[in-house]
């Protein structure tokens, strides 16, 4: 009888590590579906694309999506505002936020208590929508302006704290040390602890960079009258916005098919989509390892 | 500080003061280094809260907020007699508390799944694969969606071939469906983000636990039950405490871009109704009422939820 006993016990302990496996992988296959699904999408013929139901594989292969995408200056122009954008928040974001994370790590500064509750507060509580709206385009006059993407995201305080915490982390002695052999707070900084916390910084751009390339309200609140301004985000979201409208009007296929003309079709939003997926993509699995870190290390700011 | 100068008089108060403004003068480094961004942070996160004023006024652009007229609580008043406010509140607080119980009963259980793979490698794949569409835009998400539900999509097709339905289902134009779309969709985009943080709670546990456990007998349930759920409690009660005060910001992208005049008395969040009435509309008194009532709001549960943890003797926030 014991023999059984161990007998189903060893098989139970397969069955779950099976189950869990066919899920986690059914999972993945979720995860996957809607990002291929787009793929395939955007590199099928547009009319035949408002059939519907195309799974992983394009029913109609053409490059036409693509080639029209890339006679499109606007898409290119849109690709550098929201590029050059990206690179610029996330360097500034680097600089400053590690800057006054360094000061507030070091214990012995007497505006440290002030100014980190001032910075703790912003997180929780928010002026709201429009008293910041006004304050940038009535008092600050932003609107329509290249500067509106940088000077209001240039910082955050909730990584200036996740960066705080790395430097706290980091022996004391280091900073010690170098301020005996006479060596000022700005030179520890920039010589000693900046160049130490790559992991941490390299969580925070990978963050900062996902977000300004992703926004796209930004564009809509303040430069939607100078298509010049517009970033890639924005852009496809006019696109989703004229491929929504008729879907909604159209319930059938044949619908659909009538309002044709006056749409963006479905195939170029998608086309528009993976270029615009595709940056992230290249970049993201090389710092998994880093922001797993970084995410730990924002969870124990408290 | 405070207490030594009171009871020292006013000499020793002076010399406390010379005592800061030197030691300030020896830090100017750090000082220099400091108050770029705490300028910047006045300028950005604490001036615009000047604007509050404007929820008391008839605020009118030309003149500012120094020369409109004061009209009292009456945009509060005006606000809480419309429906479409009180059913933006009822939205937001819907969609919020769908998100927030699947979002973490997925995200624990994942996590826990995760947690028994023995396979690096596999458990490492799993997790890259599910952390990918935090990255992506909600427009590109949305845009997913609209393929994967509309009446032709994947889904629909799915439970016609399972004779589940009959006819294809209007997921993106009828209200009803809406919420469970945005629970659904945001599920899709952050459960294998959200595991990150209980992983690594589950990873502070000490093995040892496990390893007495099993040879107690415990089998692989309770072992999770009596270890693993225990060992990511204060981690849960935290994540509890911050999501309750965000109960109030269910997300606006999502709805801003899923929604349609079709679904609108679902997908309407106050967020919506704030940008509807302050930009688009100018009427900015109303919109800094709206906005400034779901701000305290916030705070209010949010200080609720932390006194409630602290009664129970959990972990708290504050």
């Amino acid at each position: 009888m014991k023999a059984a006993q161990k007998k189903r016990k060893a098989h139970h302990d397969r069955v779950f590590p099976t189950v869990n496996a066919i899920f986690l992988i059914l999972l993945m296959f979720i995860t996957l579906y809607p990002v291929l699904n787009t793929v395939a999408y955007s590199f099928n013929d547009g009319t035949d694309a408002l059939r519907g139901n195309i799974g992983l594989w394009p029913r109609v292969f053409s490059l036409e999506s693509y080639k029209s995408i890339l006679s499109d200056k606007a898409v290119y122009q849109a690709a550098w505002i929201s590029a050059s954008k990206t690179v610029l928040i996330t360097l500034l974001n680097l600089f400053w936020t590690s800057m006054l994370a360094y000061c507030l790590s070091r214990k012995e500064y007497v505006l440290r208590k002030f100014i980190t509750v001032l910075m703790v507060l912003t997180m929780y509580v928010n002026a709201g929508m429009i008293p910041n709206y006004l304050l940038i385009s009535r008092t600050l006059k932003l609107s329509n302006n290249y500067l509106v993407y940088i000077i209001p995201t240039m910082f955050s305080c909730f990584n200036m704290i996740v960066i705080r915490t790395y430097i706290s982390n980091l022996p004391e002695a280091l900073v010690e040390s170098a301020k005996i052999d006479g060596a000022g707070d700005i030179r520890v900084f920039w010589q000693i602890i900046f160049p130490l916390c790559k992991p941490v910084l390299a969580t925070v751009a990978l963050f900062v960079a996902v977000g300004s390339w992703n926004s796209w309200f930004d564009t809509y609140l303040y430069c939607g009258g100078k298509k010049e301004l517009y970033s890639l985000q924005y852009l496809l979201k006019m696109k989703l916005a004229t491929t929504q409208a008729s879907a909604n009007a159209a319930k059938t296929t044949a619908e659909a098919l009538q309002t044709l003309g006056q749409t963006t079709p479905i195939t170029i939003r998608c086309a528009i989509t993976v270029i615009a997926t595709v940056p992230i993509l290249i970049v993201y699995p090389f710092l998994q390892k880093y922001f797993v870190t970084g995410i730990a290390l924002g969870s124990v700011k408290e | 500080m405070s207490r030594i100068t009171a009871t020292n008089g006013a000499g020793a108060g002076t010399q406390n003061k010379k005592g800061f403004w030197s030691q300030l003068s020896r830090q100017r480094q750090l000082v220099i280094m400091s108050v770029p961004m705490l300028i910047y942070v006045l300028i950005f996160n604490y001036s615009p809260m000047w604007g509050w004023i404007t929820a008391f006024q008839d605020y009118k652009p030309k003149s500012g907020i120094m020369g409109s007229k004061f009209v009292g609580l009456k945009n509060f008043q005006w606000l809480f007699g419309r429906d479409d406010f009180l059913n933006s509140v009822r939205n937001t607080l819907a969609m919020s508390v769908i998100n927030l119980v699947l979002g973490t009963v997925a995200a624990i259980v994942l996590a826990i799944l995760l947690n028994e793979v023995m396979h690096t490698f596999f458990k490492r794949t799993v997790q890259t694969v599910t952390y990918l569409p935090h990255f992506l835009s909600m427009v590109i998400v949305v845009g997913m969606a609209q393929n994967i539900f509309a009446s032709n999509g994947p889904i629909n097709s799915l439970l016609m071939n399972l004779h589940i339905i009959k006819e294809p289902l209007f997921f993106l134009g009828e209200s009803k469906y809406f919420w469970w779309l945005v629970g659904i969709i945001n599920v899709w985009k952050e459960v294998g983000w959200n595991t990150i943080i209980y992983i690594a709670a589950m990873t502070s546990i000490d093995p040892s636990l496990y390893e007495a456990a099993a040879i107690d007998g415990a089998g692989r349930f309770n072992r999770i039950r009596y270890i693993t759920l225990p060992g990511i409690k204060s981690t849960f009660v935290i994540l509890l405490i911050m999501n309750i005060g965000h109960l109030m910001e269910a997300g606006f992208e999502i709805q801003y871009l899923l929604g349609s005049s079709l679904v609108i008395d679902r997908s309407q969040t106050i967020d919506i109704f704030v940008l509807k009435y302050g930009i688009s509309k100018q009427q900015y008194g109303v919109a800094t009422a709206a906005g400034m009532f779901k701000s305290i709001v916030a705070i209010i549960l949010l200080f609720a939820a932390n006194t409630i943890a602290k009664k129970l003797n959990e972990s708290t926030l504050i």
